[in-house]
């Protein structure tokens, strides 16, 4: 009885939190309401709906041995304490996706935001990476595209298996952009970022000879190091004979990045790839866990309006309206297909009940989601005036700040050249006009956070500069280890047609696959670059889009093993969230592609450009007509990227209703897991 | 915390170790004890691995086979 009262409790205390962030009409709202609302939303879908996939739709079975007992071998398959391994899997999935996407949306007031985090972790991303997570675990831990070929065939397997590859180069290319836009001109934060390669060599050395093994005494080594390194970062940009060093355009840091990433993936592992690794998780742990206390403490205030007017589809950030685009924009945080990968990883060989499947997928991806509220929170306590300021690409605003805050003011954003300023002031930056990107907002405010807590103004370069540092500190280190797997995965591929790929002893086998992977993310790194929109506009619906499409294949999987077990009664737990995936990646693909506004579809964007070269025009920014024949090629190349996309997962949908009306004609289950042995008693 | 007649130190070795524990697997290196129990519990005759050799093996583990991630 005790216990109803309190859940009554709960869910009159989060519908109020959400009707106080929903209703508030020109007053300001206090950031405290959001995560009231968002932790109350938490708390009751877990307790009811990701129980109820738990005992009734999925029917978790405690006797059950899991593969953690069944193939113990002290190595990869462990029974792990269930708090420890939530640890591991949230470290596993929580990346920079989550800290972009809601910035990016925030441009349309915070609201849609909120909502679509809010439902979408709860009815789509949680139930994925659960479903993901209990289907891994009956059967002994295989991968996601294993699964796939098993239940719905090789052709369909394969067909996944292709689309992850291709994933994977917008991801790492679309990651390092990030990276990009955030050090651009900025001589303290790729000081701090270039600090991180002889901090981790040094720490690989150590690691490996001096005092082997011992994590994380190095890795406390290496943060010292590196907080060294952020401190005088400050000294760089003040000292001009240093700052030029360290002072590159967005051509230079693009090319550094992806030869760093050459060299990067070919080193011994322990020499660079695991130390950084290190680093990026703890600090990354850390700073979530910082960032959190600091919203808890300093309850900031939203200055962002619950809608804007660029709902329409008009935004200066990206192009777009709120349906698709908004749901493709937030992608981790609310759904992300990429946690399929990480849930059918280790997570699955290290669960020691299936009852420990709800905490660790549902309640996983809910932390995720909460990482992305607080992003949304750092997004929107900037003055709304300041984050367009920040956020809208020079071709819009200008280049100084009287233009800009004459442009943004005429927007109904009021917002003077000295704020402007006075914020590149405060965070130690030359400039804080058109930082697209998402990084520098994200770092903005969570230094604005961060100062109010502990050191005001005054430290306040040094936390937006940690800010920067620690996304792109472990988004570096994906685009390493991502490397690295990219090309186990074409030397696979490739080994299929030239046998001498697959040696992985083989260093002309190893560089080639190297060479390609790189080649290929470098390749839409550069051309974010130089692209005329900005780069983010261009390149981040086309991950936004591969990652939730994965995501649907995922759930999809899930929807043809329900069929498979008899449970298709329950099949609409991942059917909807599949179905709702698919309406949205599908029409915004078709959009990307087709539509008929040049900012949003890449067809007319080329038809743009390739009109201009015709009639021999030059089109800004674009200043030869080789860089304007290059941007026509660029366009072609994203919509037809696009497409793939769109075959990839039709066929998977049509591979999925092929398997599920097969499986509703047969008598009996047909899922194929593992046969189930008792759990030994203890 | 966990058999209620633990003093205030155990709990304390308890959490620190668990920590410390969870912080190693969050960059994918598994217990090292766990290991050594697992080998003298299913494999007596075998000789387990050195805490070296065994920070080796899972370091080419996780970053050198096939599988990987990527964010």
């Amino acid at each position: 009885m005790l216990k109803k009262i309190g859940w009554v409790a709960i869910g009159v205390l989060g519908t109020g939190a959400m009707a106080v962030i929903a209703l508030a009409h020109g007053e300001t709202v206090n950031a405290a309401w959001l995560v009231i609302a968002a932790l109350c939303t938490y708390a009751t879908a877990y307790r009811f709906y990701a129980l109820f996939i738990a005992k009734t739709v999925f029917r978790l079975d405690p006797t059950r041995q899991t593969p953690a007992y069944r193939r113990n071998d002290g190595l990869d398959y462990v029974p792990t304490n269930r708090y420890v391994l939530f640890g591991h899997h949230f470290a596993a999935i929580a990346g920079a996706g989550p800290l972009v996407g809601p910035v990016l949306a925030a441009q349309m007031g915070y609201l849609p935001g909120v909502i679509w985090i809010l439902l979408g972790v709860v009815l789509a991303g949680a139930v994925q990476d659960m479903t993901v997570l209990f289907l891994s675990t009956r059967r002994d831990g295989r991968s996601l595209g294993d699964m796939i070929r098993s239940e719905m065939g090789t052709l369909a397997g394969g067909i996944a298996g292709f689309g992850i590859l291709m994933i994977c180069v917008i991801v790492l290319s679309v990651l390092a952009l990030v990276v990009v836009k955030a050090l651009v001109g900025s001589p303290w934060g790729t000081f701090t970022v270039a600090c991180t390669i002889p901090i981790a060599l040094l720490m690989g050395i150590y690691g490996r000879f001096i005092r082997p093994g011992r994590i994380l005494e190095v890795s406390a080594i290496g943060v010292v190091l590196l907080m060294a390194a952020l401190i005088f970062g400050k000294t760089v940009h003040e000292t001009p004979e240093l700052a030029r060093y360290f002072d590159f355009s967005g051509e230079t840091l693009a090319l550094l990045i992806i030869g760093y990433g050459f060299v990067a993936s070919v080193l011994p592992v322990w020499l660079l790839l695991a130390p950084r690794d290190y680093l990026s998780t703890f600090l990354k742990i850390g700073a979530i866990a910082i960032l959190a206390v600091g919203i808890l403490l300093v309850q900031p205030n939203l200055e962002m309006p619950a809608l804007t007017k660029f709902i329409d589809g008009s935004g200066p950030v990206w192009a777009g309206s709120v349906f698709p685009f908004l749901f493709i924009t937030i992608a981790c945080g609310a759904v992300s297909g990429w946690h399929a990968l990480v849930s059918s990883g280790t997570t699955p060989k290290m669960i020691e009940n299936e009852t420990q499947i709800p905490f660790i997928g549902y309640g996983g991806m809910l932390a995720e989601s909460f990482v992305a509220i607080m992003a949304l929170i750092a997004a929107t306590i900037i003055h709304p005036g300041v984050y367009f300021a920040m956020y809208s690409s020079a071709g819009i605003i200008g280049t100084t700040a009287a233009h800009a805050s004459e442009v943004i003011s005429s927007w109904g954003f009021v917002v003077t050249p000295e704020m402007i300023d006075q914020l590149a002031h405060d965070v130690g930056e030359k400039t804080v006009l058109s930082r697209t990107g998402g990084a520098p907002t994200f770092a903005v405010g969570m230094s604005m956070i961060l100062a109010g807590m502990w050191g005001g103004k005054a430290l306040m370069g040094i936390w937006y500069h940690f800010a920067i540092l620690f996304e792109a500190l472990f988004i570096l280190t994906a685009v390493d280890a991502g490397t690295r797997a990219g090309r186990f995965m074409l030397q696979d591929l490739l080994g299929s047609f030239v046998p001498v790929m697959k040696r992985t002893d083989s260093m002309v086998a190893n560089l080639t696959a190297t060479f390609l992977c790189v080649a290929a993310w470098g390749y839409f790194l550069y051309q974010g670059v130089v692209d005329p929109l900005g780069g983010i506009n261009t390149l981040w619906p086309l991950f936004g889009i591969s990652n939730q499409m994965l995501a649907a294949v995922a759930l999809l999987l899930g929807t043809v093993v329900l069929f498979r077990m008899k449970r298709d009664r329950y099949a609409w737990v991942t059917m909807a969230p599949a179905a709702w995936l698919l309406i949205c990646t599908l029409t915004a693909g078709w959009q990307k592609i087709f539509s008929a506004d040049p900012k949003v579809g890449f067809l007319a964007h080329a038809a743009k450009y390739a009109d201009g070269l015709a009639q021999g025009v030059l089109i800004a920014p674009a200043k030869t007509p080789e860089a304007m024949a290059r941007i026509v090629f660029n366009d072609r190349l994203d919509a037809g990227l696009c497409a793939l996309f769109i075959f990839v997962v039709l066929s998977v949908l049509v591979y999925s209703v092929r398997t599920c009306l097969a499986a509703r004609r047969a008598h009996h289950p047909t899922a194929r897991e593992t046969p189930f042995e008792p759990m030994a008693a203890a | 915390m966990r058999n209620s007649g633990a003093s205030l130190a155990e709990t304390g070795r308890y959490l620190t170790r668990s920590l410390a524990q969870s912080l190693r697997l969050m960059v994918g290196m598994p217990d090292y004890d766990t290991y050594l129990s697992h080998m003298a519990r299913t494999h007596p005759g075998q000789e387990a691995m050195s805490y070296e050799a065994f920070f080796r093996e899972r370091l080419e583990a996780r970053y050198g086979g096939g599988k990987g991630r990527c964010c």
